[in-house]
């Protein structure tokens, strides 16, 4: 019942058909090609530092949640490896 | 861990050697420049936030309606995983932006909508860490409104006029640039299955462990 | 049978509230306090910013709408009175729509005195169209009060309940308060851009629809415990 009730609301508000770019920003249009050494220097941005920013973060970032992972499945595995060598030696 | 798991580790990371390869031989986009290279770690950890956040509501619905803890177990280590891979888009993004756009960010609907998206995913991991028992299903409804998000998110960016490049971006890609960014993907998208494995092994783990004490206790 | 257990449970919190009226009161104060805050941090020289009026009051009645769900359910807590609606043989989306609509009516209640109090320190002409206004304010109320009703409910027995509210709702209802503030803000443009407010008004109904939809279904499951 729930899940007719999600489709006909998705037909009804497809349907409305409201206008959906109103009101919002233009994106920068180029209106014509400057070439890069022509632009003020506060305009002309090194791209390498950019990029090596980002790669360098995406394999820390990564790199850093493996570690994470790894470091918490160690402390379980040892508190298992504790808790069943006791029941081993206490005999139960 | 199943025996797919090592020799998986073993094809990603040698995926992951050669990724920058075919980065690199990729051609120069005519407008950006070199920037543009960051479009193919960009495109692929936004691809895996979204689909972890869709496996993270999908595995919350299965839980909260059938109550397996298997389930709840996906969804908390797919939710760790959409702030991890959010937060990949969400910085190499503005970085990318800051060239492209002039700006860092920009207030439209995609990035607003990706930021709370990643937003709603750290206030599940708080809710697990500090809501006490009963949090787990709490955290499900969570992720049921998080998942709902997705769709939006993707979609925004075709209905809307925005800075971002829209989603016709992708088909009309030359093979030459198409080629990395989709081997890009495939390497995140078999990193993202090892994380939620090895994630999930975690939670199997603690739950082992939760029983042997009560075990021990009776 | 459905509406009967709505009507049943609204008046039941209704009923409670008039009596003390307490979270009326603090709810109200708290909004009030909210927006003389903004007052005097933002107006400068006399001037409120452009646009501030709109943002100023959804951000009050955010928050206000936090104190008021937190207090409304803690409540119910305290006199362990949800368990007893729970174990009441009633629809459980009844007993969520009921909840719903008071904290609805509770927030409306905040925002008839609010609005002419944004008005008048930010010198917006909010009051120049009512009927819209109130479809605007209405609708953002349910949506932000649809998801709140639900993750305050779920939240009763956390533990860090006080805090974890605000932490899950916000990041769930800004698309509502984005829509309401955008809303809002063009309705006190000089030349109203009608277009405009009727689309993120249905925006916000979209949200409205999906929210309490996903909120309706998911309760059963959620409160069973």
């Amino acid at each position: 019942m729930v899940k007719r009730l999600l489709v006909a609301i998705l037909l009804a508000v497809a349907a409305l058909g409201v206008p959906v770019d109103t009101q919002q920003p233009e994106p920068k249009q180029q209106e014509e090609f400057l070439p890069i050494d022509q632009l003020p220097p506060q305009d002309q941005l090194p791209a390498a530092p950019l990029l090596v920013t980002a790669y360098c973060f995406v394999v820390l970032a990564l790199f850093a949640y493996l570690i994470s992972v790894a470091r918490r499945l160690g402390v379980v595995q040892r508190e298992l490896d504790r808790l069943q060598s006791d029941a081993r030696r206490g005999g139960t | 861990m199943p025996k797919w798991f090592f020799p998986g580790a073993i094809v990603c990371g040698l995926m992951f050697a050669v990724a920058p390869i075919l980065i690199a031989n990729a051609p120069y986009e005519s407008t950006m420049g070199l920037v543009q290279k960051i479009f193919y770690v960009h495109l692929p950890s936004a691809l895996i936030f979204l689909l972890a956040a869709v496996v993270c509501g999908v595995a919350s619905v299965r839980f909260l309606f059938g109550g397996n803890p298997r389930h709840d177990r996906i969804a908390w280590a797919a939710a760790e995983l959409v702030v991890l891979f959010g937060i990949i888009t969400l910085v190499t993004g503005p970085l990318w932006a800051r060239k492209a756009w002039g700006v860092w960010w920009q207030w439209d609907v995609r990035l607003t909508a990706s930021l709370m998206g990643w937003m709603v995913a750290v206030a599940y991991l708080l809710l697990r860490k500090y809501g006490g028992p009963g949090s787990d299903k709490l955290a499900a409804g969570l992720a049921l409104f998080g998942m709902a998000n997705v769709p939006f998110i993707y979609i925004s960016v075709n209905y809307w006029r925005t800075i971002h490049p829209t989603t016709d971006v992708l088909p009309t890609l030359p093979p030459s640039m198409g080629f990395p960014v989709w081997f890009t993907f495939a390497t995140f998208f078999l990193l993202f299955i090892l994380l939620l494995r090895m994630r999930v092994r975690l939670e199997e783990q603690r739950a082992q462990l939760d029983a042997l004490y009560l075990s021990a206790d009776a | 049978m459905f509406a009967r257990v709505v009507w049943l449970v609204l008046r039941k919190d209704l009923t409670v509230e008039v009596r003390s009226l307490e979270i009326a009161y603090t709810t109200l104060f708290f909004a009030v306090s909210c927006v003389l805050v903004f007052a005097f941090a933002l107006v400068r020289e006399g001037r409120a910013p452009e646009d501030g009026a709109a943002g100023i009051l959804w951000i009050s009645i955010a928050f206000a709408g936090t104190l008021a769900l937190g207090r409304a359910f803690e409540r119910e807590r305290q006199s362990e009175t949800l368990r007893a609606l729970l174990l009441a043989p009633a629809a459980r989306p009844a007993i969520y729509v009921g909840k719903l609509l008071g904290i609805v009516a509770l927030l409306a209640a905040c925002e008839i005195v609010l609005v002419p109090l944004v008005a008048l320190l930010f010198q917006a002409p909010l009051l120049a169209q009512p009927g819209w206004l109130a479809i605007i304010l209405l609708a953002g109320t349910i949506g932000f009060a649809a998801v709140g009703t639900l993750f305050a409910a779920m939240l009763v027995r956390a533990r860090t309940r006080d805090v974890l509210l605000p932490v899950l709702l916000y990041p769930i209802t800004v698309p509502v308060i984005i829509a309401g503030v955008r809303a809002t803000a063009t309705l006190l443009q000089p030349e109203i851009d009608m277009d405009s407010v009727r689309f993120w008004l249905a925006l916000l109904g979209c949200f409205d629809v999906v929210f309490v939809t996903l909120a309706l279904w998911t309760f059963e499951p959620l409160m069973t415990d």
